[in-house]
């Protein structure tokens, strides 16, 4: 098959880049103390809170930007970005949120207006640097569950935020995470008291649309005993010639018996074919399994973004705890990945799984980087890994760059990784059968990542398979 | 119902048919053999599209049309299968699926109504219970692990629930047992209804015992160097390709 048929095939168009003119409140770019006093003031935060963005914001001036990732690009001019945009006149109910706002979120596919909603999923929708609209918190609260955006958080429970923000990724934790513990704009909390199932999905929507502007939101879930919440976040922005920065930070925690899963369906806009435009995300996303039997699940189905930098990990601390993080990451156009895991083994007979698919087309790079280190007392810890890639075209590449360090004697570590290529013969079988090219290179491309799919609440797998297809199909027919 | 003419086609840069002529008649069972290299799989290809081919010269007239102009799925969708000889595997593409996407874009373009999952789980059941198939073989992916005969059976299958109006059958006997042997042929020799046309490539000629054919074409270095009825097969058993004269010299 041609190189110039498959690119085509693969050359999937933006299809929701685009941007709503809504009157907004954007500081003028650059940072200093000013820029996050402002944003603290704006956001009528307790001293507290500004003080620790102030402590964060004098350690990360001291800090390098890292550059050991496998991506490159030009460099970031942190004081060309605007640290914070606000839709102009923030809603109080859904009745006064701008209808521009709710329009965008439609042509999304997410409507906030609650009876049109999916049945049993909660939305969090962040525009820019502030949370729209939160939905179905009152069934919620019945249940004693906490889901709102961070800002509302840090009012209302300022003791669950002291005791648990930065405890999983450490405010000097590296200089993406400590930038955005200095500028965080908002974001969503999750907590779920003992004992408690969260009866729906809960989930966040990320929207970048101001101009040069960052988006630097902060999610921080907490399942307390025997509990168990299912969390999902989207993502987009508009399509832009200028690189925008995303610097995000996660951090999860699960007590005694709990299990979080957490699903991220990630499609910022990924820039063109010549590598103009895009997203820069850099995000810090980590587990703290801290309870015996707890369980933390990431699962990424990356396909967007101009660079990709994240590691979503566990840090496996109770006993018999277990870590699993499943991904997809697709690179086409001049896409840039560097993407993969930690996992981090504490507590006895702790175990965990990586299945990683990496898919590179075009001149897409795509690499896996992960770490499993197994702690001198972790007796009994298990790994699995395994990472695929599987390339499209000629002009593409794949890397993978796993580390595995092993302190107990008996831990057992198990890594599996293969690369191919979508081969000629696959593809004339399927066409021999009557299927056209690009839904053949689409069924072979989701074969490959069934695994992943296979991992994701039913929704957001239909979703997420529908995506691929945006990005791998787009333009034929 | 299918016209060779005076068909070249290289792969790489070597000639292998050195124009080759060849008149599928409708409803007949044509059987193709020839010694190892003579070509035989290169028909198979040439005639459904394959990419390794390039045609040099000549043509093949199918249905009225050119079928050099048309891509290899149009030509499926016109009704030309082919039976691999060795079926490629698929990892994680679910068997099932696979089949059922296939017959709706043959229903689609003969306009007729898609299959929706459970019609096409009826008719998938029937099938495979006459292949002597496994009801999980469906279930799995697309021919990964598969033995051999597994393989063979699919492809069979394949065949039944598309059905074609010409079949092409390239060693469909290699690497069968003589159980799945006969599954096979039965199910080829219920595929025959006076319309359909069969092109059976083979080495051997075990599986004309099966399937009986109409014809025999002798390919040898790159053309049909003689036609003949099926007691052609007794002595070639008998004396081999190599008393076999060009006809048309």
């Amino acid at each position: 098959m041609p190189q110039k048929e498959i690119d085509k095939a693969v050359a999937g168009e933006y299809r929701i880049g685009f941007q709503v003119d809504i009157e907004a409140d954007t500081v003028p770019p650059g940072l200093d103390e000013n820029t996050i006093c402002f944003i603290s003031a704006k956001k009528n935060e307790p001293e507290w809170m500004r003080d620790l963005r102030l402590k964060a914001f004098s350690k990360w001036k001291t800090m390098a930007e890292p550059h050991w990732g496998h991506v490159s690009y030009p460099p970031i001019g942190y004081q060309a970005i605007s640290y914070f945009s606000a839709p102009k006149n923030p809603p109080q109910s859904l009745d006064e949120v701008d209808p521009k706002i709710l329009e965008a979120y439609e042509k999304l596919g997410i409507p906030l207006e609650e009876q049109k909603q999916l049945q049993g999923i909660a939305v969090d929708a962040v525009f820019d640097s502030v949370s729209v609209k939160t939905t179905y918190t009152e069934e919620l609260n019945k249940h004693g569950i906490i889901f709102c955006s961070i800002s509302e958080a840090i009012q209302k429970h300022p003791e669950l935020i002291k005791k648990y923000m930065h405890s999983v990724v450490p405010m000097n934790d590296n200089f993406f995470a400590t930038l955005n513990s200095a500028v965080f704009t908002d974001g969503t909390f999750v907590y779920i008291p003992k004992g408690v199932r969260c009866p729906m999905e809960l989930s966040t929507y990320f929207r970048i649309n101001a101009l040069n502007t960052g988006q630097f939101e902060r999610t921080l879930i907490v399942a307390d005993e025997d509990s168990y919440v299912s969390y999902n976040e989207g993502c987009s922005a508009p399509t832009r010639d200028e690189n925008q920065l995303h610097a995000a930070v996660v951090e999860l925690i699960a007590m005694k018996n709990a299990h979080i899963k957490y699903s991220t369906i990630q499609n910022w806009y990924p820039g063109d074919e010549t590598g103009k435009g895009g997203i820069y995300n850099f995000v810090t996303k980590r587990g703290l399994c801290l309870g015996d039997n707890s369980k933390i699940s990431w699962t990424q189905v990356e396909t967007g973004s101009a660079i990709t930098w994240k590691y979503p990990g566990c840090i496996l601390k109770g006993d018999n705890s277990v870590g699993e993080f499943y991904s997809v990451a697709v690179t086409t156009l001049a896409q840039q990945a560097d993407t993969g895991t930690k996992m981090i083994h504490l507590g006895k007979n702790t175990s965990s799984t990586i299945v990683s698919k990496g898919i590179s087309a075009m001149k897409g790079q795509n690499t896996y980087r992960g770490l499993v280190k197994i702690g001198a007392h972790a007796q009994g810890a298990r790994n699995f890994s395994q990472c695929d890639s599987l390339l499209i075209g000629s002009e593409c590449g794949a890397h993978t760059f796993p580390t595995l360090e092993c302190k107990d004697s008996k831990g057992y570590i198990e890594h599996e990784a293969t690369t191919s290529k979508i081969s000629d013969e696959q593809l004339f079988y399927l066409r021999q059968r009557g299927i056209s090219e690009e839904d053949a290179v689409s069924m072979i491309v989701h074969g490959f990542c069934k695994e992943v799919f296979s991992q994701l609440p039913m929704e957001y797998a239909v979703e997420a398979k529908a995506l691929l297809n945006l990005t791998l199909e787009g333009s034929v027919g | 119902m299918m016209k060779i003419e005076n068909l070249k086609a290289n792969i790489g840069s070597k000639e292998i048919l050195k124009g080759l002529n060849l008149v599928l008649e409708e409803g007949k069972v044509h059987a193709i053999m020839g010694p190892n290299g003579a070509g035989k799989s290169t028909l198979s290809k040439a005639v459904t599209g394959h990419y390794e081919i390039e045609i040099t010269g000549g043509d093949i007239v199918y249905k009225n049309r050119s079928l050099l102009e048309m891509s290899p799925e149009e030509r499926a969708l016109e009704g030309i299968f082919l039976s691999f000889q060795n079926p490629v595997e698929i990892p994680g593409v679910n068997n099932a699926y696979f089949l059922r996407t296939a017959l709706n874009a043959k229903r689609k373009h003969e306009g007729k109504k898609e299959l929706n999952a459970a019609e096409f789980l009826r008719l998938m059941k029937e099938h495979l219970e006459s292949l002597g198939m496994k009801s999980d073989m469906i279930s799995r992916s697309l021919n990964e692990g598969f033995s051999g005969g597994e393989k063979k059976r699919n492809e069979i299958l394949q065949m039944l629930v598309l059905e074609p109006d010409v079949i092409i059958l390239d060693e469909i006997d290699s690497g069968l047992d003589i159980d799945a042997l006969r599954a096979v042929s039965e199910g080829i020799n219920k595929m025959k209804n006076g319309k359909r046309s069969f092109l059976v490539i083979t080495h051997y000629s075990r599986i004309l015992d099966y399937i009986k054919p109409d014809y025999i074409h002798v390919l040898k270095e790159g053309k049909i160097v003689k036609t003949a009825g099926p007691e052609l097969v007794a002595q070639l058993e008998a004396e081999g390709y190599e008393s076999i004269e060009d006809e048309n010299q």
